[in-house]
């Protein structure tokens, strides 16, 4: 047995997963014969299960995903694999306007259960257009699942209850954690109904929240700050719609202080959202500070690595943030 | 079957008989009853959106009855057909569910999509169709997945995209034709070219009036046909469909007709487009069902009093189906969040 394993080792033991034993599942996208495209997360898929049921496709990301909902309609669990968020913005309206709505405009009578993968990859001088995360927006749809997994257990684990969902889902993983190493466990079989905010760390200081590459900058601050005295819970969002906020809010009732961190924009984005959610459902006098968020700056990403290492957020940005709550 | 643009354009083309020699006289009739029953619920939906009853957008097929006709005729229950806007049409063809299609144009509850879809928004999964919307072009790649599904499930069924002259100018068009072809899918895509798209006529919008040429961009086979001719295109189609089941070959059928009422709506929008008056009037000779009920007369397959008993006995049924449709139930206010997620 494994003794440990990566990120993105955890997605290439879902897919292996779901190929071997889930007939209806195939995966079209561009670049899945040349997995460069995919960091190592697909690698030699084709050659083990066939071009077949893993589909390299022509650049047209409106009709390969349009096409991989029409599957969905038609009795198989497929998943669009879209290298770069940017390049699935392209293919919005099968998501939004089509999938997403499948199901209730027929009054229950048909649904798309197809798997939207798409990749965050930003840093290395890649630009605005090859950079974006946009999580909130798709987390703003009723209807269609977002899940953005931290761990290397989740990455796997909830790719795979992705696929198995009866609705369409949204499951958007992050390059900068590929390398995530961690100790390797067995497969479970996971309801995403039932996947909640994990708590990964714990403390009576602060209540801290994270998601995707988010969450490994705060469990890393709140490590670090375990020297200075300073003890906090850290939770892990997992799934960003439906939101689920019950436990964070108890955490909040105990720190009276909460900081999230998204790297995201700030406008309607998922911090606000975790912050509203967590205090409309808090007496305004369990609060001993106001709410922080940390998100990116609003402006496009930049291409310059010496304005890269302003724009993107640092576990030193948490520590501080951190501290200043606590002040 | 395949004609010269120019005339499929020209209204003072093709007004007269059609070719109905070795059709089965019961399938003609099917034809006829099938094409009956579309116009009669049309016109039974067109005169409740002008009495304000039938409050959701209803783009109505009146004169374009022929192609779903033909096409629902030739399509297996495990086909899988994805529609538009305009598809009470392609509904009807198949399950002649007039009560079901009543029902959600008023937002029942026994709706064929529990009043949440409306007119623009029709399913019934058991005879095919797989459903409609009205983003223009949208179900274009969902019927191309249709297609890719039906390949890999490897039973000779086919997928079906209905979309209009209108979606030819949307993007995804031409990616879905690609990917078709490149990939060797068996979807038939079925333009009906009504000259129209909203207000505005093709030749202001386009610099050609066949859209077959986009198939021919994308090395497919492809025919332009009379879309007001049922038998024409039915004959066209039980040859294609039997070469895509074995071949999984795509196939596109550019269909000239014309819609007798506006856009949306119960009107006949005469003073939209320049010539559409004029039109109109030429175009209603060209009438699909007028053309099938004389050329079974001529060939004395049919008589006037059988036209006669068999639109009176459509009729009945049309206005019982909406006397029951009007009188059943709305969704209950706890259904609004229900279907929103499988639980």
């Amino acid at each position: 047995m494994k003794k440990t394993t990566t990120y993105a080792d955890g997605i290439l033991e879902a897919y292996e997963y779901l190929l071997t034993n889930h007939s209806d599942f195939f995966i079209i996208g561009q670049g899945l014969w040349s997995p460069w495209y995919v960091g190592s997360t697909m690698k030699d898929l084709d050659k083990k299960f066939g071009k077949e049921r893993v589909i390299d496709c022509p650049v047209s990301e409106l009709a390969t995903t349009g096409a991989t909902v029409g599957a969905a309609i038609c009795g198989y669990r497929p998943m669009i694999v879209h290298p770069r968020v940017d390049f699935m913005l392209l293919a919005v309206d099968q998501i939004v306007t089509q999938a997403a709505k499948w199901r209730h405009m027929f009054g229950g009578n048909s649904s798309a259960p197809a798997t939207f993968r798409a990749i965050v990859n930003r840093g290395g001088e890649q630009g605005a257009q090859h950079s974006q995360s946009l999580q909130s927006w798709f987390a703003h749809i009723p209807g269609l699942k977002v899940v953005m997994p931290y761990t290397a257990k989740d990455a796997r684990n909830l790719m795979i209850a992705s696929v198995l969902s009866n609705d369409p889902v949204m499951f958007i993983d992050d390059r900068w954690l590929y390398e995530k190493e961690e100790d390797y466990t067995e497969i479970e079989i996971l309801d995403l109904d039932n996947i909640k905010p994990q708590k990964l760390q714990e403390g009576n200081d602060a209540t801290v929240v994270g998601l995707s590459y988010s969450s490994m900058l705060c469990e890393n601050a709140v490590k670090n700050l375990h020297s200075s005295g300073i003890q906090c819970d850290f939770f892990d969002i997992r799934v960003l719609n439906p939101l689920k906020v019950d436990e964070i809010v108890e955490s909040v009732k105990k720190t009276g202080r909460l900081l999230v961190v998204d790297g995201d924009w700030a406008s309607c984005g998922m911090a606000s959202e975790i912050i509203t959610s967590v205090v409309e459902k808090l007496e305004i006098s369990k609060l001993k500070k106001s709410p922080v968020r940390i998100t990116l700056p609003d402006a496009p990403a930049p291409t310059s690595k010496t304005l890269e290492d302003v724009y993107y957020i640092k576990e030193v940005n948490i520590e501080n943030a951190i501290k200043k709550l606590l002040i | 079957m395949i004609q010269e643009v120019s005339k499929l354009i020209n209204p003072l083309e093709f007004r007269f008989n059609i070719d109905i020699s070795d059709i089965d006289k019961q399938l003609l009739v099917d034809m006829l009853r099938k094409m009956i029953l579309i116009r009669k619920a049309e016109e039974k939906i067109a005169e409740h959106v002008e009495t304000g009853k039938v409050k959701c957008p209803c783009h109505l097929g009146i004169g374009q009855e022929a192609v779903g006709v033909a096409v629902g005729l030739v399509m297996r229950k495990t086909d899988r057909a994805f529609g538009a806007h305009r598809s009470h049409t392609h509904y009807l063809a198949l399950n002649e569910d007039t009560f079901s299609l009543f029902a959600e144009v008023l937002g029942k509850f026994d709706g064929c999509s529990h009043g949440m879809g409306g007119s623009m928004h029709i399913i019934d999964n058991k005879n095919g169709f797989k459903g409609s919307v009205p983003i223009v072009g949208a179900t274009i790649p969902i019927a191309t997945g249709g297609g890719l599904a039906a390949k890999m499930d490897k039973k000779g069924d086919i997928a079906i995209s209905y979309f209009g002259d209108g979606a030819c100018e949307e993007g995804v068009l031409h990616e879905s034709l690609n990917m078709a072809s490149v990939m060797n899918l068996p979807v038939l895509y079925v333009c009906e070219n009504n000259l129209f798209s909203s207000h505005l006529h093709i030749d202001l919008r386009q610099p050609s009036n066949t859209t077959a040429r986009f198939a021919k961009a994308h090395q497919m086979k492809n025919a332009t046909v009379d879309g007001n001719d049922v038998v024409g295109m039915f004959k066209l189609l039980t040859t294609e469909l039997s070469i895509m089941r074995e071949t999984n070959n795509p196939f596109f059928m550019e269909a000239f007709t014309y819609r007798w009422r506006g856009h949306v709506g119960h009107r006949e929008d005469i003073d939209v487009g320049v010539k559409r008056g004029d039109d109109l009037k030429s175009w209603k000779m060209r009438d699909p069902i007028q053309r099938l009920v004389l050329s079974m007369i001529e060939a004395g397959l049919f008589s006037e009093t059988d036209f006669t008993i068999l639109s009176e006995s459509i009729q009945n049924k049309i206005d019982a189906d909406w006397a029951k449709a009007d009188l059943s139930e709305y969704p209950n206010p706890d259904f609004l969040l229900k279907p929103v997620y499988s639980k």
